[in-house]
């Protein structure tokens, strides 16, 4: 496995493997958000509940940011090396007519989620860790709801917030097949999986996108 | 027809090339691409004239020997098909066409529109065949039962004619297609198992070496083969070298 992992496919399956995890992620932390809309104790008391397990903040907190870090690190060696080896451009290129544009511009859109999570850091998880592990302020199992309401008041930032996940949107429409296919699945699965990544794709983004309008109109 | 060509000139692979404007008439809607470019190469030669040098053998869309760039698309914009079997009714009177090389680092200009393409030779050389006891005693293909479905997915496989149209139009300037259709129509059948781990690490290490991109799955070298090879092959690559690698 030790020269696998430096073929062109193992990183392609490297990165596929990332993407699967960060999916995963998303999909968990959309579920967990999405409660925010119904039940503001539902989700105090499931944000807390990540916010203080061990297993969570100590174990998969670490694994998530690697994750993160290594899928935006691999993301840009890759499109240096393919920018190497493709060396000169065409005269004429008609892209379009024979792939999608979420497909040739994965760095583009991926750069923008990036952004996009150094914001997101910033207005949560590094006033998160603040909280805990800086200042070990008193801890209110009450206070999650209040602090997610108050970040989506500012109508700029659920907008960049949109545009964002219209971009992520696009990423995954490509992402999600291009993951699984990289893990070598079988064309059996084509057509289920294409449908999944629809679903996902589409699905996941828009909901995130309709928490911010949600509470940036209700407060 | 008159058309306006815009073609690659390059004298060879240390130099610098260029777009060279050329007029060209009288072209009839059922001459094939290869013979407009014929036609121009007659003109210039009559002119005294360095001839366009360009790639063709059989001319029948088997070789994989013309390669060409044509208006943005590898082997020009239909589908399905070499540049050998395109033909001037897919263009229009007055119609300016764009004739580029094949681009990729590891495909290097050798004069105008030809390009090396002997890193596919040296990828297949490295593990593209099975071995065989000629000694008289081997059994016969025919009498080993194979799956419908995979000695159909094999010959699919087999259908890849290396022209490195994928190559071509990968914006990454991958393989892959080519190397999973090499690997699969081994893989497939019972007579290419032994050597299957073994085959599949040297394609790939050979792939690597010659400096082709990554795969990102984007598709356009599926819908560019004139063969029509499926983007499977190179799923079931990426798993033959996992099992391989862990075998390993």
């Amino acid at each position: 496995m030790k020269n696998f992992i430096v073929t062109s496919i193992g990183k392609k399956v490297a990165m596929a493997i990332s993407a699967i995890f960060l999916m995963i992620f998303l999909l968990q932390h959309f579920l967990i958000n999405i409660t925010s809309v119904f039940s503001e104790d539902i989700f105090n008391m499931l944000s807390h509940f990540m916010g203080t397990n061990f297993l969570v903040q100590f174990i998969l907190q670490p694994i998530l940011i690697f994750g993160v870090i290594f899928h935006f690190v691999m993301g840009f060696y890759l499109e240096t090396q393919n920018r190497r080896a493709t060396k000169y451009e065409y005269y004429k290129e008609r892209g379009g007519a024979n792939s999608t544009w979420m497909s040739r511009n994965m760095i583009w859109s991926g750069l923008v989620v990036l952004s996009f999570l150094v914001l997101h850091f910033i207005d949560f998880w590094i006033p998160e860790i603040n909280y805990k592990y800086v200042e070990f302020l008193p801890e209110d199992p009450n206070r999650y709801y209040e602090e997610l309401v108050h970040k989506f008041e500012n109508m700029w930032r659920v907008v960049f917030y949109c545009i964002s996940f219209i971009l992520l949107s696009l990423h995954l429409l490509h992402g999600f097949s291009s993951a699984l296919k990289s893990m070598g699945t079988n064309k059996s699965y084509a057509s289920s999986i294409k449908n999944l990544s629809y679903i996902y794709s589409i699905g996941i983004p828009l909901g995130f996108c309709f928490i911010a309008i949600f509470h940036h109109l209700t407060h | 027809m008159k058309l306006t060509l815009k073609i690659w000139r390059q004298k060879n692979f240390k130099t610098k090339g260029l777009i060279v404007n050329y007029e060209i008439d009288n072209i009839s809607p059922d001459m094939s691409f290869l013979e407009m470019l014929d036609v121009l190469n007659a003109d210039l030669i009559s002119k005294d004239e360095d001839p366009v040098s360009f790639d063709h053998d059989c001319r029948e869309g088997i070789c994989g020997s013309c390669s060409l760039f044509i208006n943005g698309q590898a082997h020009g914009p239909d589908r399905r098909i070499t540049t050998c079997q395109l033909h001037m009714r897919k263009f229009k009177d007055g119609d300016t066409i764009f004739i580029e090389p094949f681009r990729a680092k590891a495909f290097p200009v050798i004069k105008d529109l030809v390009v090396d393409r002997t890193a596919f030779d040296r990828i297949q050389q490295s593990g593209g065949y099975i071995s065989v006891n000629t000694s008289g005693n081997t059994q016969d293909a025919n009498s080993i039962p194979i799956n419908k479905d995979d000695a159909d997915d094999a010959f699919d496989a087999a259908t890849c004619i290396g022209c490195g149209a994928c190559v071509a139009t990968c914006k990454n300037s991958s393989a892959m297609l080519f190397v999973g259709a090499k690997v699969s129509q081994y893989s497939l059948l019972p007579q290419g198992q032994t050597e299957a781990s073994r085959r599949v690490i040297n394609m790939v290490n050979q792939m690597d070496l010659e400096g082709f991109g990554n795969c990102s799955n984007t598709g356009a070298c599926e819908v560019e083969c004139p063969k029509g090879i499926s983007l499977d092959n190179i799923a079931r690559m990426n798993r033959e070298l996992m099992k391989a690698s862990i075998k390993k």
